[in-house]
């Protein structure tokens, strides 16, 4: 259970944004992840955006819809997106989905 | 295995996705199940649960049934609303499909239910609501 760490924190360099995402997404807590990452994107208009899992507890597919609608934003901006630190059951909800198609996957 | 049931209802509040999930992890530990087996169950009532609430509720006030029951090295899930119903369950099977694209939902629910569980089965009739029946074999 990960209820006391801040479930995003965001890190800005020069034309690079990183997202260390945890504890759990789902549909409830989705848009205010959504909000977050958005904000970063509008504030800092990334070159690379990279979302990384690798303290993500769980995931269901509200996280893919969540990968999705950031790819969409970053692309319209020139973006690249980099997704990073899957694992386990959240690795095959992104196999599923076919995120490898949108963003490289490290 | 241990033959044991759980009944929960609870109403279609975004918390408890997480409630539910956890709820049915808990039940099904007592039959040593791997930690994937955990996590795949937990991923398919997530999404079972969210469609309630997203789709079949769409996120106004109703009630969720959830039913786990465990026997003969299998488990059985039964997610059930009172929601508005699919009136094409095949088409809503479809991967990438949704009926809210504009809430960034990936259309995917039923594909990862589908995929983390050995079967699955969908009853729904338009304005009386869903059924979702999910099986799962558990290695013992």
């Amino acid at each position: 259970m990960s209820t006391i760490t801040e479930p995003i924190i965001i890190e800005a360099e020069n034309d690079r944004v990183e997202v260390f995402l945890s504890g759990d997404i789902d549909h409830k807590n989705a848009a205010s992840l959504r909000n977050d990452i958005d904000y970063a994107i509008d504030r800092h208009k990334p070159k690379t955006l990279t979302l990384n899992f690798a303290k993500v507890e769980f995931m269901d597919s509200s996280g893919i819809g969540l990968i999705m609608g950031r790819y969409k934003k970053l692309s319209a901006l020139g973006g690249r997106l980099i997704v990073s630190g899957t694992s386990g059951t959240i690795k095959r909800v992104m196999k599923i989905a076919g995120i490898e198609k949108l963003a490289e996957i490290k | 295995m241990i033959k044991n049931e759980m009944k929960l209802i609870f109403p279609s509040n975004p918390e408890n996705e997480r409630l539910a999930r956890i709820s049915v992890s808990a039940f099904i530990s007592e039959l040593n199940p791997s930690i994937a087996e955990i996590a795949e169950i937990k991923t398919a009532v997530s999404e079972a649960v969210t469609n309630c609430i997203v789709h079949a509720y769409r996120e106004k006030p109703g009630f969720i049934t959830l039913t786990v029951k465990a026997a003969n090295g299998k488990i059985h899930i039964r997610i059930t609303d009172r929601g508005c119903g699919i009136d094409d369950v095949k088409r809503a099977m479809e991967p990438l499909w949704t009926s809210r694209p504009e809430e960034e939902r990936a259309g995917l629910g039923f594909a990862v239910m589908e995929s983390f569980t050995d079967r699955m089965t969908v009853k729904s009739a338009p304005g009386k609501g869903t059924t979702v029946t999910l099986i799962k074999n558990i290695c013992c």
